[in-house]
C-alpha cells in the first residue's frame, strides 16, 4: 500500500485478449462439434489451438519484454502476486469439487445403495444384490457399468510418484535459493532436475493408466471408483504437465539470464504453482490410493 | 399540461390496477392461499405457514411503517435539517438479537413438524410410486396391484382446443391412485428415467422421485374425496402434463376396489393366455399407443422426441429386435423399458399396432410371444 | 463519451484509440466498464424477450404459441441469459467504472486481463445462443441443469457446458482483478475501513466468485464426462447419485444469488445517504453484515433440495443455517432505514429506485425466509411461489439497484444529466407493473401451480393473465429506460462535478464530470 502511484504501468491497447477469446472459442466449440460426431470439429480445434498458442507466445512475450525493460515497479509486481495467488486458490476450489464428490460417494451414496442409514428401502427394493465396499469392485448394475477387476495399490508406483513429486518440491526451492544467491549453475541444475522429475512423474502416471485400462478394466466407465479415480488423478496429471511445461519456459529464461535476485516474479509464480500441484498430490495419495 | 398529467400518473396507474385486479379475480379470493388440506401433516404445515406469514407481515408493517413515516416527516421539502448521527452499537446489538429470537421462535414448531413428517414407521399399507416420462406407476406392495396413471385423452385433446370445455383440465388421469381413509399409508417414491416429484397439495407433502434411489413419505387422509396434484420437478417436454389424482375411499369401498382390481388382474392374466385376432390387437394397441407412446413418437408415428415409427427399420424388421427395444428401452435416451410398465397383452397389442399402422406392414404379435421374450 | 481533460497529463496518459478498435483493444477501466454495461443491457433485452414469450404463452390455458419443448428451452435460456449475461456483467461493469475512481487509483490493477474478462463474454453467449438453431434445440432442463434430464439434451449439451467454462474463466479473472485492485491500488490514506460500501461489497463478492465459479465448472464437467466418457457420477447403476449434482450445483448456486445481490447492497448504501443528506448509519456493522452473509452463503446450499430425501439431520441443519441469513440481512435493512431517519430527503430517480429496492427486496427476503422453513417448503418447492420469491430478489432487487446505479452515476460518467421527468415516469411504470407481474405469482404458487410448465389448469387462469399483462407493461417500460440513457448520453444537460447536492466520495468530490480517461494518475491524499 501507499506506493507512489504516478508510475503504475497502464498498458496501451492490446490484441492478445481478443485473440485469446477467438482461440479458446474455436477450441471449445470445435470440441463440442467433435463430441457430436462431426469430424470437422477436429480442424476447428487445431486452428483454435494455433491461435491460442500464438496468443500465449505474444502475450507472455510482451510481458517478459516489458519486465526486462524495467516497466514494472514493485506495485505492479504485487498485483501480479495477488493475481497468481488467487488464481491458485480458484484451482484449489476446482479440485475441492472432485474431492467432495469422492467423499460423497464413499460416505453417502455407496453406503445408501448398500442399505445403510436412510438407504434401507433403496437397497431392498432396487439393489438387493449390491454389496457396499470401497474400493467398489462390484457396481450396483455390473451390466451397465462393468466392474473393475482390481485397483492400483498405494505402495507401488503411487508411492514412488509421491517421492518424486515431493523431491521436485525440494529441488525447486533449492533452485530458488540459488537464484537469490546468484549461483547460476546451481540454479540451472536444480531447475533442470525439477523439470526432469516432473516429466518422470507424468511418465510413470501414464504407465499406471495403461496398466489400469489394459489389465484391470479400471476405466472412466467402470463405476464410481473409476470415475473419481481418473477424474482426480487425471486433472492432477494435466496440471503437472502444465506446471512442468511452465518450468521449461522458466528454464529457458534462466539460460537467457532473465532473472535477478530481486526481480523474478515469473519464477516464483511457477514455483508456487508447482507446490500447489504437490499438495494436491498428497491429498490424492492419501484419499484416493491409500485409505 | 403534460407535466400535470404526469403528476397524477402514479395515482392513475394504481387506480387502474386495483380495478383490473378486482375485475379479473373477483370470483375466487379463496384460491389465494395454501390449502389447509385433509391430513395431519397438511394441517400442521398450514398452521406453520400462517404463523410465519403473519410474523413476516407484522415485521413488515413495523419496518415499512418506520420507513414511510421517515420519508414523510424527514423530507427536505418540509424543511427537515439532516441530523448527523451515524452509529450506535446499542441499537445494532438490539436489532441483531431480536430477529434472532424471532427466528428461534419459528424454528421450534418447524422442527417438531419436520420430525412428525419424517416418521414413516408402522404404516398400514405400502405403495411404491414410480415416475416415468410422463406418467405415474403405482404398485400396491401388499396386494400385488400395479397400474399406470396418465393424463386423460380428453385433457390432452383440449390442449390445443378449448381447455375450459373439460372438467379438471390437466388435472385428471385415466386411473387414479385409490387409498383408504384413516390409514397410515407409506409411499416409496422412485423413478425410472429422470427426476420427477410427486405432489398433492391437499396431502401437504411433496417428494422427489430419484432414479436409482427410494424416498419415503407417509400420509393419513381424514376425509373421503378426490385430491389432485401434479408432477413438480421439471422432467422434460410433458412435465406439465403429468397429473396425480388420489381418490380416498372409506374402508369398505376401498376393499371392494381392491377386490375388483385383483379380479381384473386375473382376467388380464387369462387374456394373455389366449390367441388374439389382428383386429382385437390393433384396437387395443391404438389405445395403448395413444396414451403411452404418442407423446414422443407422434400420433401418426411421425416421430418427435422419439424416432419415427413410420418406416422404422426396427418396427418393420424382425420381431425380436422390435420387442427388445420396447421391453428393455434404450439407455441414455428417453425410451424407457416397458417390460415393467405394461403387461403382456398391452405390449403385444402396441407392437402389433406399430407394425401395422401408417403404412407399416409386418407380422402381428401374440401375448405369448411377449411372455417368452420376458 | 468525451474524455481526458488537460489537468491530468502524465507521461503515459494517452487518450483512447479511434474507431471500433478502441473497444476491442482497450485496457481502460472506463471503456471496459462501458462495454460491460452495454453488453448487459443487450442481454437484458434478449432475456426479457424470452420472458415475454413465456408470459404470452401463459396468458391463458392451453397451448397457443410454442410447443412444450421449446417453452422449456425458453425458460432455461431466459434464466441463463439474465443471470450470467445481464445481472452479473452489469455489476462487473459498475465495478470497472467505479472502483478505481472510488479508491483513488489510475485504473484496474491488471488492465490487459480486464479486457480479456470482458471479451470472453460475447463469445460465450454467441455459443450459447447458437444452440437454439441446433438439432434438438437449446438446453431445456432449466438453468439448474439437473441430470439425468439434462443428458437428454441434443447437440446443445457440450456447447452449454463449454459456455459455462468460458463464463467461469471470465468471472474468475474479473474477480481476481477486483481483489488485486482493492488490495493494491488504494490511494494513500484510503484504509480498508474508509472504503465506500460499494467497494466493500464488491471485494467480498469477488471472493465468492473465485470460490464458487470453479465449483460450477467442475459440476458441468462431470455432466460432460457422464454423457460422453462413460463416468457414473450421477448414475446409481455405477454407484453415483443424481442428487450429488444438485449438491455441487447449489454449492455454487446459492453463493451465486448473493453474488447478484451484495453489489446491489453496495449501490443502495451509496445512494440512500446522498439523498438523505446524512452519513450512512452503522458503516462498520454493514461491513460485518456483508461478510456474514457471504460466509453463511457457503453453508446453506441444500435449502434448494429439501424435497430430495435428505436425512432428517441434514434437513434440520440446512433449515437453521438458512434462517440465520435473515439476521445480517435485517441489519442492513435497519441501517438503511436509520440512515433515512431524520435526514433531509429528496426523491430523485436513483433514490426512488433505492427506496423501492428496500421495500421490495425485503418482501422477497420474507418469502425466502418462509421457504427456509423446511416443512412448509415441501408445499412451496417448485411452484410459482418460488418464481415470485426470486424475481422479487433479482428484478426488484438486483435489477432495480442497477437502474438506481445508472441514474446515480451516469451524470458523473458522461457529464450529462438524464431527464429527471422521464426517469420518474420510468420508475413509476416499473414499480407498479413489476408488482402486477410478480405479486400474483405468490397466489399462483400457493394455490398449487408448479413452475416450468407451459400450460396450466383452468383455476390458475385469472392470475396468470394479470401477471402477463403486468409483464408486457413492465417490459415495454424498459424501452423507456434505453431511451432515457441514450438521449442523456447524446445531449443531456451538463452535469455539475458534484452532480448531487449530498453526494460524497472521491469520484464526486475530486473528479470532474466526466472524469479524465485515467482517473487518478496522481494519487489523491485521503484524510
Ligand atoms: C438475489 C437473489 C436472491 C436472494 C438475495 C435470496 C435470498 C434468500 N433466499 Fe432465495 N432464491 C433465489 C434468489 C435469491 N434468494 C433464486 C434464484 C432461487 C431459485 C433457484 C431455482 O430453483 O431456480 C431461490 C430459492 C430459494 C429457496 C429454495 C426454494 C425451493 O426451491 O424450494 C430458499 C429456501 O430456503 C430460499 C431462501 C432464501 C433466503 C432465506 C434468503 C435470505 O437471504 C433473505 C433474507 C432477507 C430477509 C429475511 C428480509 C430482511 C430482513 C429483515 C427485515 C429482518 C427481520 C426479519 C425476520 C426476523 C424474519 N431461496
Ligand atoms: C436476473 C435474473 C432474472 C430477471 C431480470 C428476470 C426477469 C423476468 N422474468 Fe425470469 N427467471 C429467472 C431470472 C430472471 N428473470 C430465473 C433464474 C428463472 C428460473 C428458470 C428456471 O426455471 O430454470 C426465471 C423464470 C421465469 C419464469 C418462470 C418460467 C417457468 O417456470 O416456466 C417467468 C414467468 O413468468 C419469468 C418471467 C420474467 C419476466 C416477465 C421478467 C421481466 O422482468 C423481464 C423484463 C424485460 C424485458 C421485457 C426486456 C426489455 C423489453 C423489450 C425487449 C421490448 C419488447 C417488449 C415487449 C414486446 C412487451 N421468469
Ligand atoms: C419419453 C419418450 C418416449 C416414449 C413415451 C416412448 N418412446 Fe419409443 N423411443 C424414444 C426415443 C428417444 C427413441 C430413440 C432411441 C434411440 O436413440 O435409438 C425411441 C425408439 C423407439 C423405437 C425404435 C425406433 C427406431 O427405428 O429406432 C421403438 C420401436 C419404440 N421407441 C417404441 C415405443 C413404444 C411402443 C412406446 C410406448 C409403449 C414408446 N416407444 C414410448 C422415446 C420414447
Ligand atoms: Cu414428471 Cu415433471
Ligand atoms: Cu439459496
Amino acid at each position: 500500500m501507499a506506493h507512489a502511484q504516478g508510475d503504475y504501468y497502464i498498458p496501451n491497447g492490446t490484441n492478445w485478449p481478443i485473440l485469446g477469446s477467438i482461440g479458446l472459442t474455436l477450441i471449445l466449440s470445435g470440441f463440442a462439434v467433435l463430441l457430436n460426431e462431426i469430424a470437422a470439429g477436429k480442424w476447428m480445434m487445431i486452428l483454435g489451438a494455433l491461435v491460442f498458442i500464438y496468443m500465449l507466445f505474444g502475450w507472455f512475450g510482451t510481458v517478459i519484454h516489458e519486465s526486462q525493460a524495467g516497466t514494472y515497479n514493485s506495485q505492479v509486481d504485487f498485483s501480479f502476486r495477488l493475481g497468481m495467488g488467487w488464481f491458485i486458490f480458484s484451482e484449489v476450489m476446482f479440485f475441492a469439487v472432485f474431492f467432495g464428490v469422492l467423499f460423497y460417494a464413499r460416505v453417502l451414496s455407496v453406503p445408501w445403495l448398500a442399505g445403510e442409514g436412510d438407504g434401507v428401502m433403496t437397497h431392498a427394493v432396487l439393489w438387493s444384490n449390491f454389496i457396499g465396499e470401497w474400493p467398489l469392485l462390484n457396481n450396483p448394475d455390473p451390466e451397465m457399468f462393468k466392474s473393475p477387476e482390481g485397483i492400483i495399490p498405494a505402495w507401488g508406483i503411487p508411492a514412488i510418484n509421491t517421492v518424486i513429486l515431493l523431491s521436485s518440491g525440494v529441488t525447486v526451492t533449492l533452485a530458488h535459493w540459488a537464484l537469490k544467491e546468484q549461483k547460476r549453475s546451481a540454479l540451472q541444475l536444480w531447475l533442470l532436475a525439477t523439470v526432469i522429475l516432473g516429466f518422470l512423474f507424468v511418465y510413470l502416471q501414464a504407465i499406471e493408466y495403461i496398466h489400469a485400462y489394459k489389465e484391470l478394466n479400471l476405466t472412466l466407465g467402470s463405476g464410481i471408483y473409476g470415475s473419481t479415480f481418473f477424474m482426480l488423478t487425471g486433472f492432477h496429471g494435466l496440471h503437472v504437465t502444465l506446471g512442468a511445461t511452465m518450468l521449461v519456459v522458466i528454464l529457458i529464461r534462466v539460460f537467457k539470464g532473465h532473472f535477478t535476485p530481486d526481480n523474478h516474479f515469473a519464477f516464483e509464480a511457477v514455483a508456487w504453482y508447482w507446490h500447489f500441484v504437490d499438495v494436491v498430490w498428497l491429498g490424492l495419495f492419501i484419499f484416493v490410493y491409500w485409505i | 399540461m403534460l407535466l400535470r398529467v404526469l403528476r397524477y400518473l402514479p395515482a392513475l396507474l394504481v387506480g387502474g390496477l386495483v380495478l383490473l385486479v378486482a375485475q379479473t379475480a373477483g370470483a375466487d379470493w379463496g384460491a389465494l392461499n395454501l390449502p389447509e388440506g385433509v391430513t395431519p401433516i397438511s394441517k400442521k404445515v398450514y398452521d406453520l405457514h400462517m404463523l410465519i406469514l403473519w410474523i413476516c407481515v407484522v415485521i413488515a408493517v413495523i419496518v415499512f411503517g418506520a420507513m414511510f413515516y421517515s420519508m414523510y416527516a424527514h423530507r427536505k421539502s418540509r424543511g427537515a435539517q439532516p441530523a448527523q448521527f451515524h452509529e450506535s452499537t446499542k441499537v445494532e446489538v438490539i436489532w441483531t438479537i431480536i430477529p434472532f429470537l424471532i427466528l428461534v421462535g419459528m424454528a421450534i414448531p418447524a422442527t417438531s413438524t419436520l420430525v412428525f413428517m419424517s416418521d414413516t414407521e408402522n404404516a398400514d399399507l405400502t405403495i411404491k410410486i414410480t415416475g416415468h416420462q410422463w406418467k405415474w406407476q403405482y404398485d400396491y406392495i401388499d396386494d400385488g396391484i400395479s397400474f399406470i396413471s396418465s393424463l386423460t385423452e380428453e385433457s390432452r385433446n383440449a390442449i390445443k382446443g378449448d381447455p375450459a370445455s373439460v372438467d379438471n383440465y390437466l388435472l385428471d388421469v385415466d386411473k387414479p391412485l385409490v387409498l383408504p381413509t384413516n390409514k397410515k399409508v407409506r409411499f416409496l417414491v422412485t423413478a425410472s428415467d429422470v427426476i420427477h416429484s410427486w405432489w398433492v397439495p391437499m396431502l401437504g407433502q411433496k417428494q422427489d422421485a430419484i432414479p436409482g434411489f427410494i424416498n419415503e413419505m407417509w400420509t393419513r387422509i381424514n376425509e373421503e374425496g378426490t385430491y389432485r396434484g401434479q408432477c413438480a420437478e421439471l422432467c422434460g417436454k410433458d412435465h406439465g402434463f403429468m397429473p396425480v389424482v388420489v381418490v380416498a375411499k372409506n374402508e369398505a369401498d376401498y376393499q371392494a376396489w381392491v377386490n375388483e382390481q385383483k379380479g381384473e388382474a386375473a382376467a388380464a392374466a387369462a387374456a394373455a393366455e389366449e390367441t388374439w385376432t389382428q383386429d382385437e390387437l390393433m384396437a387395443k394397441g391404438a389405445k395403448v399407443y395413444n396414451t403411452q407412446c404418442a407423446a414422443c413418437h407422434g400420433a401418426n408415428g411421425e416421430g418427435g422426441i422419439g424416432k419415427p415409427i413410420v418406416g422404422s427399420a426396427i418396427a418393420t424388421g424382425p420381431l425380436a429386435g422390435h420387442l427388445d427395444i420396447i421391453m428393455k428401452g434404450k439407455q441414455g435416451t428417453a425410451m424407457a423399458a416397458y417390460a415393467a410398465i405394461l403387461n403382456d397383452v398391452d405390449i403385444a397389442a402396441v407392437t402389433t399396432y406399430q407394425r401395422n399402422s401408417w403404412g407399416n406392414a409386418a407380422s402381428p404379435v401374440q401375448p405369448a410371444d411377449v411372455k417368452t421374450a420376458r | 463519451m468525451s474524455t481526458a481533460t488537460a489537468t491530468h497529463n502524465e507521461h503515459h496518459d494517452h487518450g483512447p484509440e479511434k474507431g471500433l478498435m478502441r473497444w476491442i483493444r482497450t485496457t481502460n477501466h472506463k471503456d471496459i466498464g462501458t462495454l460491460y454495461l452495454v453488453f448487459s443491457l443487450i442481454m437484458f433485452f434478449v432475456g426479457g424477450s424470452m420472458a415475454m414469450v413465456i408470459r404470452a404463452e401463459l396468458f391463458q390455458p392451453g397451448l397457443q404459441l410454442v410447443e412444450p419443448g421449446f417453452f422449456n428451452q425458453l425458460t432455461t435460456m431466459h434464466a441463463l441469459v439474465m443471470v450470467f449475461g445481464a445481472v452479473m456483467p452489469a455489476f462487473v461493469g459498475l465495478a470497472n467504472w467505479l472502483l478505481p475512481m472510488m479508491i483513488g487509483a489510475p485504473d484496474m490493477a491488471l488492465p490487459r486481463m480486464n479486457n480479456w474478462s470482458f471479451w470472453l463474454l460475447p463469445f460465450g453467449f454467441a455459443m450459447l445462443i447458437a444452440t437454439f438453431f441446433m438439432p434438438g434445440g437449446a438446453p431445456a432442463a432449466g438453468w439448474t441443469m439437473y441430470p439425468p434430464l439434462i443428458q437428454q439434451t441434443g447437440m446443445a449439451l457440450p456447447f452449454l457446458i463449454f459456455t459455462v467454462h468460458i463464463l467461469g474463466i471470465s468471472s474468475i479473472m474479473g474477480a481476481i482483478n477486483i481483489i488485486a485492485t482493492i488490495l493494491n491500488m488504494r490511494a494513500p490514506g484510503m484504509t480498508l475501513m474508509k472504503m465506500p460500501l460499494f467497494v466493500w461489497t464488491w471485494f467480498i463478492t469477488a471472493y465468492l466468485l473465485i470460490a464458487v465459479m470453479p465449483v460450477f465448472a467442475g459440476a458441468v464437467t462431470m455432466l460432460l464426462t457422464d454423457k460422453y466418457f462413460g463416468t457414473s457420477f450421477f448414475n446409481a447403476a455405477g454407484g453415483g447419485d443424481p442428487v450429488l449434482f444438485q449438491h455441487v450445483f447449489w454449492f455454487f448456486g446459492h453463493p451465486e444469488v448473493y453474488i447478484m445481490i451484495l453489489p446491489a447492497f453496495g449501490v443502495i448504501s451509496a445512494i440512500i445517504p446522498t439523498f438523505a443528506r446524512k452519513p450512512l448509519f452503522g458503516y462498520s456493522s454493514m461491513v460485518y453484515a456483508t461478510a456474514s452473509i457471504a460466509f453463511l452463503s457457503f453453508i446453506v446450499w441444500a435449502h434448494h433440495m429439501f424435497t430430495v430425501g435428505m436425512p432428517l439431520a441434514g434437513e434440520l441443519y440446512f433449515m437453521y443455517a438458512t434462517m440465520m441469513i435473515a439476521v445480517p440481512t435485517g441489519v442492513k435493512v435497519f441501517n438503511w432505514i436509520s440512515t433515512m431517519w431524520r435526514g433531509a430527503m429528496t426523491f430523485e430517480t436513483p433514490m426512488l429506485f433505492a427506496v423501492a429496492f428496500v421495500i421490495l427486496f425485503t418482501i422477497g427476503g420474507f418469502s425466502g425466509l418462509m421457504m427456509a422453513i423446511t416443512p412448509v417448503d415441501f408445499q412451496y418447492h417448485d411452484t410459482y411461489f418460488i418464481v415470485a420469491h426470486f424475481h422479487y430478489t433479482l428484478v426488484t432487487g438486483s435489477v432495480f439497484a442497477i437502474f438506481a446505479a445508472v441514474y446515480y452515476w451516469l451524470p458523473k460518467w458522461t457529464g450529462r444529466m438524464y431527464s429527471e421527468k422521464l426517469g420518474k415516469v420510468h420508475f413509476w411504470l416499473s414499480v407498479i407493473f413489476v408488482n402486477v407481474l410478480f405479486f400474483p405469482q405468490h397466489f399462483l404458487g400457493l394455490a398449487g401451480m408448479p413452475r416450468r410448465i407451459p400450460d396450466y389448469a383452468v383455476q390458475f387462469a385469472d392470475w396468470n393473465m394479470v401477471s402477463s399483462i403486468g409483464g408486457f407493461a413492465f417490459g415495454l417500460s424498459q424501452l423507456l429506460f434505453a431511451y432515457i440513457v441514450f438521449t442523456a448520453v447524446r445531449g443531456g444537460e451538463k452535469a455539475t462535478d458534484r452532480v448531487w447536492e449530498g453526494a460524497t466520495g472521491l469520484e464526486f468530490e475530486l473528479l470532474p464530470s466526466p472524469p479524465p480517461y485515467h482517473s487518478f494518475t496522481v494519487a489523491p491524499e485521503v484524510k
